[in-house]
């Protein structure tokens, strides 16, 4: 049940490797905090469940930021209500946001194509202004929900384990704390098991029947399969992972907010996924962390370190350098992130995972090349 | 009475907005066969023409007048548009009037930028999957709303209403009633005429012209049409052109009634793709429609007694109608039977 052919396995081994070493080789990268890494690990993990269903039904959904809301909103009302241990806290996360989107799934896989974007879409949104408005009792609207001083916590209160400090009560991992490094390895774990997870998926029958679906729906319903099942188990299963990342965002930073449900955010983990390679295995996460990587990094930069970097040109020119590149960090980092969505939907519809593959492609043609030349010379 | 009344007004206004962007959507998805994510990207960009235009007439002169001093005792600045040193009063009706009159330099602008995003990138896009045509437009939306955010910062603009056309209309009186009753802002009254005349046009443009005549053709059978020596691919352009021109227009003259600022566009988009597929995709008469039924409906749900009836209603019913419409009717309201059902 646990095994997995030799490749998984070397890929799984690379991957792991590359995930807990990420303090040291991201370093000269200037990016090896803790909480840009959480935040590495954690929209992995959303990208991950969303490729199992975009990558491998091909169901395009717009609105998964739906499922991280609730996954976050649940986390902190289970730190609310039953303890500060992260574990129910997750438990729950993932349960909730499967049950939101067995119904959300329910309802919108009546439908394919545009009409399912759109079904998604709209059911996010209504979920976004409800936390927003009427919802607030539960939410805290726009303040966000926040945790308490003497907020109940009844399972630590059965146990005896009430923390006793000072200030508000910070999320434990069975006694202890999840903060800093602790925090970081917590979601990298996470993340290779869901990264295993999706390996067993992408390996077995079930996802082989997902992969049918989205090659041609019609011709497996005529082959007698009822294809429904199916796609909602995918849709299931993807809504919990996005509750689990939702979940580790929570326990990173115990503070749920409704602009998480945003459908700006919904459109994110499409590009995440995009960017890297639909229906692939690393796809999803290298794209989740090339957006991160340039959110943070692109929109730190400012025009001083540009002025900076671009001393050694002449007065003018580097005035003029510095006003057009300003355009494309800091604050318009943005500006960067559609103008590379659209050049790799337009050159590199597979993603970069494609990409390289096509890469390496050439390279062995090139290898190759002078051999063929010289055996197909006397056919002419 | 009134009450329904005014609320039906009240929803007109919005849902001529939405008529305009969802039928500038459908014309696309229509002839394209392109799902135009960037096209809530066009009514802002309209919206943003109004702003460029009103800068660039209000550019001023600034003259010291020595002789006059303001209470602290500094020198009077005096400015005057330059419009106006140039041509006087007219000058000042034009810095006025700067809304209505923007649509003049919106039109060509629309077409252009209209055109050149076809020409440009969307062509290569008519054979892609609508999944990756969503991708590519809503890349091009992000990117057009950065550009526009960067040259025009992220704060509202709001933009003034001509002075003469403030206030409001006393509709009640020309149907009788006492004054007072039912009255309705003249710009809103504006917008909901200028909209009624923009879809007239559209429509007048493809039901009695021959251009018209061969691009509702090629809606229906694009390849019969090539086969009969049209160039289809050259019309659909100026379609693309048109769609944009449509949504550039609804937004310039929606600048009074909201401050235009740079994610404007993505707030319109989802709202008005929810009413092409409440209308039906691909036809023309069911995104007019349900752009004006969704705009009524929202401002029902936001009167009080509605709200207190059914809370958070306002803010949920153009999305619950989106998905009750799509789960029991799935080719919308007036769909053509096949078109993107399944």
């Amino acid at each position: 049940m646990f095994s997995l052919s030799r490749k998984d396995l070397v890929a799984l081994a690379v991957f792991s490797v590359v995930v807990l070493t990420m303090p040291i080789w991201l370093a000269p990268l200037g990016a090896s905090y803790p909480g840009l890494m959480q935040k590495f690990a954690i929209y992995a993990i959303f990208a991950i469940g969303f490729n199992i269903l975009f990558g491998l039904t091909g169901y395009l959904s717009f609105g998964h930021a739906a499922f991280l809301g609730v996954g976050s909103y649940t986390t902190v009302w289970a730190f609310k209500l039953l303890s500060m241990d992260v574990l129910p806290a997750m438990v729950f996360a993932v349960i909730v946001s499967g049950v939101f989107a067995l119904v959300i799934g329910y309802f919108s896989l009546r439908r394919t194509g545009i009409y399912f974007s759109i079904l998604t879409l709209a059911f996010a949104q209504m979920s976004y202004s409800l936390a927003y408005s009427v919802l607030t009792p539960i939410t805290n609207g726009e303040t966000g929900l926040l945790l308490a001083r003497n907020d109940p916590r009844y399972l630590d209160a059965i146990f005896g384990a009430q923390a006793d400090v000072a200030g508000l009560p910070q999320p434990t991992l069975i006694g202890n704390s999840v903060s800093g490094y602790t925090g970081f390895y917590l979601c990298a774990v996470i993340l290779i098991l869901a990264f295993y997870l999706s390996q067993k998926i992408f390996a077995s029958p079930f996802g082989m029947a997902l992969r049918g679906i989205k090659s041609n729906q019609t011709r497996m319903n005529y082959t007698g399969f009822n294809t429904r099942p199916y796609t909602l188990a995918a849709f299931v299963i993807s809504g919990m992972f996005a509750g689990l990342a939702g979940a580790l965002l929570s326990i990173t930073d115990p503070l749920a907010g409704a602009e998480r449900m945003k459908w700006t955010e919904s459109g994110n983990v499409v590009l995440m996924t995009i960017l890297g390679g639909v229906g692939t295995l690393f796809g999803p996460v290298i794209g989740a962390w090339l957006i991160k990587y340039f959110e943070n990094i692109f929109s730190a930069i400012n025009t001083n370190m540009l002025n900076n970097a671009f001393s050694f040109l002449p007065d003018g020119v580097q005035g003029f350098v510095v006003t057009v590149l300003s355009k494309f960090v800091g604050e318009g980092w943005q500006l960067t992130l559609g103008l590379m969505f659209v050049l790799i939907v337009v050159f590199l519809p597979g993603g970069l995972v494609e990409g390289f593959h096509r890469f390496m492609a050439r390279l062995r043609r090139r290898k190759e090349a002078p051999e063929r030349v010289s055996s197909t010379q006397p056919a002419e | 009475m009134n009450v329904f009344l005014a609320q039906l007004l009240n929803g007109l206004d919005k849902g001529g907005a939405y008529a305009l962007i969802a039928l500038g959507l459908t014309l696309v998805f229509g002839t394209l066969g392109v799902v135009n994510f960037a096209h809530g990207a066009l009514f802002m960009l309209g919206c943003f023409c109004a702003v460029t235009f009103r800068y660039l007439i209000t550019l001023e002169t600034v003259t010291v007048d020595p002789e006059k001093l303001s209470p602290w005792g500094a020198p009077v600045e005096i400015r005057t548009p330059l419009v106006q040193n140039w041509f006087g009063d007219f000058g000042a009706i034009l810095v006025d009037y700067s809304v209505p009159i923007s649509i003049l330099l919106a039109v060509p602008v629309m077409l252009l930028i209209g055109i050149a995003m076809e020409r440009g990138i969307i062509k290569h896009f008519y054979k892609r999957s609508h999944a990756e045509q969503i991708l590519v437009t809503f890349g091009l939306a992000i990117v057009l709303q950065e550009i526009v955010k960067s040259f025009f910062g992220a704060n509202p603009i709001p933009q003034p209403i001509p002075t003469d056309l403030r206030g409001a209309a006393d509709i009640g009186v020309w149907f009788g009633m006492a004054p007072h009753v039912l009255t309705y802002p003249w710009w809103r009254l504006i917008y909901l005429l200028f909209s009624g005349l923009v879809i007239g046009g559209v429509f007048a443009f493809l039901q009695f012209t021959t251009f018209g005549m061969v691009v509702r053709a090629g809606m229906a059978d694009r390849e019969t049409v090539g086969l009969m020596g049209i160039d289809i691919d050259r019309r659909f352009t100026v379609v693309f052109g048109l769609a944009a021109v449509v949504a550039g227009v609804a937004g310039v003259m929606y600048t009074p009634l909201l401050a235009p600022n740079y994610h404007l566009g993505m707030d319109f988009l989802v709202l008005s793709f929810v009413v092409v597929v409440v209308g039906g995709m691909g036809s023309l008469s069911g995104a007019v429609a349900a752009g004006f039924l969704l705009g009524i409906l929202q401002s029902f749900a936001s009167m009080t007694e509605v709200k207190s009836l059914i809370p958070g209603i306002d803010q949920v019913i153009i999305y619950l109608v989106a998905v009750i419409i799509l789960l029991v009717r799935p080719r919308g309201l007036m769909g053509r039977r096949g078109i993107m059902e399944s």
